[in-house]
């Protein structure tokens, strides 16, 4: 990351804690929205915020760590979401994520090389009677199979 | 002993105090406990309430110095009513319940938490440093533990991370208790460790699990004191030291500080606050050690140098009118404190005393002018330091320390390591025959044994300020200058300074302010109060980065509470009592080295480069 790079991001930063307030309390929103900016909370970042809120970056990075849908490093444009719980399992959910990956010839961050898209595979997000389920970003998409799903990531 | 912790306010603890006073409700409550009606203070905790009543109940994540947790469940309690356990850590009596500590429920639950908790516990108790010092030991002989109900984990799940030259770390032994996230946050203010990711694959880590020696850790090694198991441990040189010894070449020199001989007692079954000093001798000398000299001797050189440093800062300000001088002057003897200002307030370096650590100038002294006077090629001595502290092993590492032309100290031991090499010797410590120090350092005076305390160094240094100043001795009864003891974290006061000598008049009338420090949290509080101004007019400040100063040192006798602090401090201080020479500068040896060898004075020119040194300015932030 160079110098400008790294200023835009710290400008962004005290925006959004003028924003929000220091607070502890305001932590989670800050890191939304960062992430909707920029992708993903780089360390240098999570330094910057943690200084400017008066916690220790050790505690931004475990709240990171913490929720699923933050994250730390750089991700594809799209994040997919595919159940591996048994139920999903059951009607095909790990296939689906095998055809996924060969498609998309995803690397071992699960992460395609264009940087398209990224697969997480997850436990159960409550969508069993419609399984199998994904989520692509914000989208829910249920009683998929292997084409619909490939479909649905084709047409991102 | 923090007061704004980081909890949220319903987590906290509560005590009597809080509901004493306020309408409506009672300041006692009757509560039957374990069939036994007593009463109790409204609010009590029922953990402290069956302490006070001689029941045992089992602990992890509870630590006297630290904030409520709750979460290792091993305090569960019955109550009648409820349909689950409570943990009786964080339960607050507020209503008359019965309470049982040791039902069948109770105790299965229990077994429980304690085979699960086995069941990811990498490691057999033989082969770790804490073995037969370790509380998830402890409670599984508590509560018969004979087989693994749940299974073990038998291949390391972890890679050891011992990249610190201070204190290691072994997550493979981790139970997840927290403790040391909760020391380095709330106590320490440092903020190393945290807990990363959720359930089944919670760990504890660093900024971005980087290595220890990358993140911002300042090596007080507070976290091992508190870890229960051997997650956490220090850095052992021991292997190092015993091949030193055993080389017929190497003429190995030991320094002990004055804290471990307080508290190394502990580790051979005495209880807290018996002094070992004759002791600690007889066994050093006993393993090999070529000579056994007194870090004392270098306390009050510290107080030569630092003192001399104090007053040549006062002229500046006051005669010259220098604007750059900073004051208050910071005391630099706590390697964590050093490391802490460099990483946090960086800006503020000027303010701390260039002199080194009492253990950094013995190193320098030994390697100079006593391998000048004993005739041994300095190449040829080991110096080895017997500290309280894992800190010091990262200091005695630091590449600038080495002044003498070879590494200033070799190895830093710590009690609990030194403990080790005396069983390993079969020796018993206590039933040793009492001997002294060798020379030419083995006379020190009572300022310097007082260093191992909180208030310590503040107060062996207006000893001698005062005295060289006014030349009277300090105006407190006995010299005990009480205001510096005790374990309050920040404490204040101020001496005049009356009819001074003649090369000292610009300080006649002067209220020479001081504040002494202990822990980093209140050491963030003291620089919060710099950084806003707040300590103009004052012109010494004490920090120990250990809660209780040295005493409480991160390489001291697990485990470690106030109370056994307050012990180890009344030991240093009742021996210091009766000693003859109290004042740094009244020190035959000091003198004579002064005389001898820093024939310039303190803080001249050779002692500048022996005895002094600079700092880094590290920041806070990891690139």
């Amino acid at each position: 990351m160079n110098e400008t790079e790294k200023n835009t991001r710290r400008e962004f930063i005290h925006v959004l804690i003028s924003r929000h307030g220091a607070e502890r309390t305001s932590l989670l929103p800050v890191l939304q929205e960062f992430q909707k900016k920029f992708g993903y909370i780089d360390g240098q970042s999570q330094q910057e915020i943690a200084f400017a809120m008066n916690i220790h970056p050790v505690e931004v990075n475990s709240i990171i760590s913490f929720y699923s849908f933050l994250y730390d490093s750089p991700r594809g444009r799209n994040t997919v979401r595919i159940c591996k719980n048994i139920v999903c399992d059951f009607h095909g959910s790990s296939e689906i994520a095998d055809a996924v990956r060969k498609e998309f010839k995803l690397n071992s961050g699960n992460t395609s090389a264009d940087g398209k898209i990224t697969l997480e595979i997850t436990n159960c997000f409550g969508l069993c009677d419609k399984s199998p389920s994904m989520i692509v970003n914000e989208n829910v998409y249920e009683k998929i199979d292997k084409d619909s799903a490939l479909k649905i990531l084709r047409g991102l | 002993m923090k007061k704004e912790l980081r909890s949220p306010v319903s987590q906290r603890p509560h005590t009597a105090e809080d509901v004493n006073g306020k309408s409506g409700i009672g300041s006692e409550v009757s509560i039957e406990l374990n069939g036994e009606k007593i009463k109790v203070a409204l609010g009590k905790s029922i953990l402290d309430i069956c302490r006070e009543n001689k029941i045992h109940i089992p602990t992890l994540c509870y630590h006297e110095d630290l904030c409520i947790a709750g979460n290792c469940r091993l305090c569960l309690v019955e109550i009648e009513g409820m349909k689950n356990l409570q943990t009786a850590c964080s339960f607050p009596v507020t209503s008359p319940v019965k309470i049982k500590t040791f039902s069948d429920k109770v105790r299965k639950a229990r077994k429980h938490i304690i085979d699960l908790l086995l069941s990811e516990h990498y490691g057999e108790c033989y082969s770790c440093v804490r073995n037969n010092n370790c509380e998830l030991q402890t409670l599984a002989r508590e509560h018969g533990i004979d087989s693994y109900e749940f299974g073990h984990v038998c291949e390391p799940r972890f890679e050891i991370d011992n990249s610190s030259a201070a204190v290691i770390r072994d997550m493979d032994k981790c139970i997840l208790c927290r403790r040391c996230v909760r020391t380095c946050i709330d106590l320490q203010e440092v903020g190393v460790l945290e807990a990363i990711n959720k359930g089944y694959e919670t760990k504890i880590s660093t900024f971005l699990d980087l290595p220890l020696s990358d993140v911002i850790c300042i090596n007080c090694g507070q976290c091992i004191n508190r870890c229960p198991t051997g997650a956490l441990h220090a850095n052992d040189p021991s292997d190092e030291v015993w091949k030193a010894i055993e080389d017929p070449r190497k003429h190995v020199v030991l320094q002990t500080a004055p804290s471990p001989r307080a508290s190394i007692g502990e580790e051979f079954g005495l209880s807290p606050g018996h002094s070992m000093t004759g002791q600690l001798n007889t066994a050093a000398r006993r393993i090999g050690f070529n000579k056994v000299f007194d870090t004392n001797f270098s306390a009050d050189l510290t107080i030569m140098e630092e003192g001399t440093e104090l007053l040549n800062r006062l002229k500046k300000a006051l005669v010259d009118k220098d604007e750059n001088v900073k004051l208050p002057q910071f005391t630099s003897c706590s390697p964590g404190w050093v490391k802490f200002i460099e990483h946090f307030y960086p800006e503020k370096l000027d303010y701390l005393s260039t002199a080194k650590s009492p253990q950094q100038m013995f190193g320098a002294v030994l390697k100079t002018f006593y391998a000048e006077e004993s005739g041994i090629d300095p190449a040829d001595i080991v110096t080895v330091a017997l500290m309280p502290c894992a800190a010091k092993k990262f200091e005695c590492n630091r590449p600038e320390m080495n002044s003498s032309g070879f590494k200033d100290v070799d190895y830093g031991l710590t009690t609990r390591e030194m403990a080790k090499m005396i069983r390993e010797a079969g020796l018993v410590l206590p039933e040793l025959p009492k001997s002294g120090f060798d020379d030419p350092f083995g006379e020190a005076t009572g300022s310097g044994l007082i260093f191992g305390s909180t208030g310590g160094v503040m107060e062996a240094a207006l000893r001698t300020v005062y005295e060289l100043v006014t030349g009277r001795p300090v105006p407190f009864d006995g010299l005990n200058i009480d205001v510096c003891r005790g374990m309050k974290g920040i404490k204040e006061a101020s001496v005049k300074l009356e009819n001074c000598k003649k090369e000292f008049s610009f300080l006649e009338g002067i209220d020479l302010k001081f504040i002494v420090a202990h822990g980093t949290a209140n050491a963030k509080v003291v620089m919060d109060m710099l950084t806003k101004g707040e300590l103009s007019g004052y012109h010494f400040v004490e920090i120990m980065a250990c809660p209780g100063g040295c005493i409480g040192g991160g390489g001291q006798p697990i485990p470690t509470s106030e109370s056994i602090r307050k012990l180890r401090a009344k030991a240093i201080y009742d021996e210091e009592g009766s000693l003859p020479v109290r004042k740094s500068h009244e020190n035959p040896k000091i003198k004579y080295i002064y005389e001898k060898y820093f024939s310039d004075g303190p803080c001249g020119k050779l002692s500048h480069k022996l005895l002094h040194t600079g700092y880094y300015k590290r920041g806070k932030f990891i690139k």
